[in-house]
C-alpha cells in the first residue's frame, strides 16, 4: 500500500503489423480499392428490372412444381444421374487408393510420389464442367461422358485427402509394425489402413454426395443425367418442371447428407 | 550375443546422436540404458534394428552383421528383435489379438496376413502369450479400449510373438503410474528370464532401473560414460551422466559407507567404461 502501488501499467495486445504507417496504409489501400472496384461494376438496372419478372415466374414455379407433364424425362434423367454417381464414385475411389498411397510422402519413394502428385494436380486444376466439355467432345453426348468426368474429378479429391491423411497418421504405429519384420505391403495394410480407413469411408460417402450434385451441373453441357432434363426445362421456360427437378435433387442430397453423417459416426 | 562396435550416428541436421559407441550384451542379460534426454538412447536402440540407419560402425547379432544386410535380410533379422515402445505404439483400431499376432508378420506371407489366416501354431502361441501377460479376457477388444498398463502388456505380447533373441525396449514406463511401471518392468524381466532373452531397456527412472536390471549403461551426449552394475551407481557417476544435482536420495542402498565406496567405485567404473 505504499510506493509500490504507483500508476497502473498499461498493457495492449501487440498488433499483427507493428509499423503503424504500414498498418493504416494497408487499410486505406483496401478501402480505396473497394470503392474503385464497386464503381467499376456495370449494372444494367433496366435489364435487372425486366429480369425480376422472370425470377418471379421461377419462384412461382416452386410454389406449384409440376412433376407430371415431364415425369418420363425426369425418371430417365434421375436414373442416368444416379447410375453415373454410383459408378463414378466406385471407380474413382478404387483408382484413388493406389494414387493416394503413392502420393503420401512418408510411404512412397520420390519418383512414385511425383507421378501421383502430378495426377492429383492435373485432376484438381480443372473444374468439372471443363472436363465434361472435353469428354463430351471425345465420347459424345450422354452419361458416359458424365461418368468419365466424375471419376476423373473423384481421383483428385479422394487421392489428395487420402494422401494427406496418410501423411498425418501416427508414425509410431507404422514404426512398430515395421520393427516386427513386416514388409512394405504389410505395413500399409496393418498399420496405415486401420488408421485412415474411417476417413476414407467418410470421404467416399461425401464424394458420392458431391458427384450427384455435379451430375446435375455437367448435364447442362451435354454429359447426360438429370442436368440435361433440367436444362431442357429451363430453356423452354417450363419453370414448374424445373422446380420439380430441383426439389428432387434437394431431396436426394438431403438423404445423402443424413446417411453420410450416420455412416461416418458408425465407422469411427 | 549382441555386439555394437564403434557405432556413430549423425543426423542430417548435423547433430551427433551417437559417437563411437561400443557395447556388447550377453545372452539373457538385461541391460538398463540411462542418460539425459537427447543423450542418444532412443537412437541407439533404433540403430540396432535399423529403424534409424547408423552412419558408421556395426551391429552384430549372433555374429550376423546387421548393418550390412539388404532389405529382405533386414526384415528377417528384425524378427529376432522384439521392440517395446514408450507410448505402446499399438495399432489403435485393431483388436488386441490382431496386435499380438502382428508380431508374426515377418513369418507369414502378405495374403495370409491380409486375411488374418495365421498358422494354427501362431494362434496358439498368441493365446498362450496373452494368458502369460494376463489379458486372456481381452483378446477381441479394440486396443484403444485398454488402460495404459494393459496396452503395454499387449506391446510386450506382440514383441514375444516374434520369438525374438533380444528385446529392445524404449522407455516402457514413461507414460505409466509408479505401481504399473513396476509391474511392467517386472513382467519384462520375468519373460526375459523365462525365455533366456537379452534386453536393452531405455529408462528415465534410475531407481526403477536399479531395482530390476543386472547391468546399467550410462549415455551422455552420444557417448558411453558408465557401464557397470546397478550397485555401482554413485552420486559421482550420476553427476557424470546427468550433471550436477543432489543424487543421494535417488539411489538405492543408503546404508553404505560413502567415503570408502566412492573411491573404490570410481576405479571400477573407469575400468568398465572402456568398450568391451
Amino acid at each position: 500500500m505504499t510506493a509500490i502501488a504507483a500508476a497502473p501499467r498499461q498493457w495492449r495486445r501487440p498488433s499483427l503489423i507493428a509499423n503503424p504507417w504500414l498498418r493504416w496504409g494497408l487499410w486505406l489501400g483496401l478501402a480505396v480499392y473497394l470503392v474503385i472496384g464497386i464503381g467499376a461494376v456495370e449494372v444494367n438496372w433496366q435489364r435487372a428490372y425486366e429480369g425480376l419478372d422472370r425470377g418471379w415466374q421461377f419462384i412461382l414455379g416452386f410454389l406449384k412444381p409440376d412433376f407430371t407433364s415431364r415425369w418420363g424425362d425426369i425418371v430417365v434423367g434421375m436414373r442416368e444421374s444416379l447410375t453415373m454417381t454410383v459408378t463414378s464414385t466406385v471407380v474413382g475411389v478404387l483408382l484413388s487408393i493406389p494414387i493416394g498411397v503413392g502420393a503420401a510422402r512418408n510411404l512412397a519413394p520420390a519418383p512414385v510420389y511425383l507421378v501421383c502428385r502430378s495426377i492429383i494436380a492435373l485432376s484438381r486444376s480443372f473444374q468439372e464442367i471443363i472436363i465434361a466439355i472435353l469428354f463430351v467432345a471425345m465420347v459424345g453426348f450422354g452419361p458416359l461422358a458424365g461418368f468419365l468426368t466424375l471419376s476423373f474429378a473423384t481421383i483428385g479429391f479422394i487421392a489428395k485427402l487420402l494422401a494427406e491423411d496418410i501423411e498425418d497418421m501416427d508414425e509410431s504405429q507404422a514404426e512398430a509394425i515395421r520393427a516386427t519384420g513386416a514388409s512394405w505391403w504389410q505395413v500399409v495394410t496393418w498399420a496405415v489402413q486401420p488408421q485412415v480407413m474411417p476417413r476414407l469411408i467418410g470421404l467416399s460417402v461425401y464424394r458420392f454426395d458431391i458427384n450427384f450434385r455435379e451430375s446435375a451441373v455437367i448435364g447442362i453441357v451435354g454429359a447426360g443425367g438429370i442436368g440435361a432434363t433440367l436444362n431442357t426445362a429451363i430453356d423452354r421456360y417450363e419453370f414448374d418442371s424445373a422446380a420439380a427437378v430441383l426439389l428432387l435433387i434437394i431431396a436426394i442430397v438431403m438423404i445423402c447428407e443424413y446417411s453420410s453423417s450416420y455412416i461416418r459416426k458408425w465407422v469411427q | 550375443m549382441l555386439k555394437i562396435e564403434n557405432l556413430t550416428k549423425r543426423y542430417r541436421t548435423g547433430d551427433l546422436a551417437l559417437n563411437n559407441v561400443s557395447v556388447s550384451v550377453q545372452p539373457g542379460q538385461v541391460v538398463g540404458l540411462i542418460g539425459p534426454s537427447g543423450a542418444g538412447k532412443s537412437t541407439l536402440i533404433r540403430c540396432i534394428n535399423r529403424l534409424v540407419e547408423p552412419s558408421s560402425g556395426q551391429v552384430l547379432l549372433r555374429d550376423e552383421n546387421l548393418t550390412r544386410l539388404g532389405k529382405g535380410q533386414l526384415r528377417q533379422a528384425r524378427r529376432r528383435m522384439g521392440m517395446i515402445f514408450q507410448e505402446y505404439a499399438l495399432v489403435e483400431r485393431l483388436t488386441v489379438m490382431e496386435n499380438v499376432l502382428s508380431g508374426q508378420l515377418g513369418y507369414v506371407g502378405f495374403w495370409r496376413s491380409y486375411f488374418r489366416k495365421f498358422p494354427q501354431q501362431a494362434v496358439d502361441q498368441a493365446f498362450a502369450t496373452l494368458e502369460r501377460v494376463g489379458l486372456s479376457d481381452h483378446a477381441d477388444k479394440r486396443a484403444d479400449a485398454l488402460s495404459g498398463g494393459q496396452r503395454q502388456r499387449v506391446g510386450i505380447a506382440r514383441a514375444l510373438l516374434q520369438n525374438p533373441d533380444i528385446l529392445l525396449v524404449d522407455e516402457p514406463t514413461a507414460s505409466l503410474d509408479p505401481k504399473t511401471s513396476r509391474q511392467i518392468m517386472r513382467l519384462i524381466c520375468e519373460v526375459c528370464a523365462e525365455r533366456g532373452l537379452a534386453a536393452i531397456i531405455n529408462i528415465h527412472d534410475v531407481a526403477l532401473a536399479q531395482m530390476f536390471v543386472q547391468r546399467i549403461i550410462g549415455l551422455k551426449k552420444g557417448e558411453v560414460v558408465f557401464d557397470g552394475s546397478p550397485d555401482d551407481l554413485t552420486p559421482d557417476v550420476l553427476t557424470r551422466i546427468y550433471g550436477e544435482e543432489d543424487w543421494t536420495r535417488t539411489i538405492r542402498k543408503p546404508g553404505n559407507d560413502e567415503a570408502e565406496d566412492g573411491a573404490a567405485d570410481e576405479d571400477q567404473v573407469e575400468l568398465m567404461a572402456r568398450p568391451a
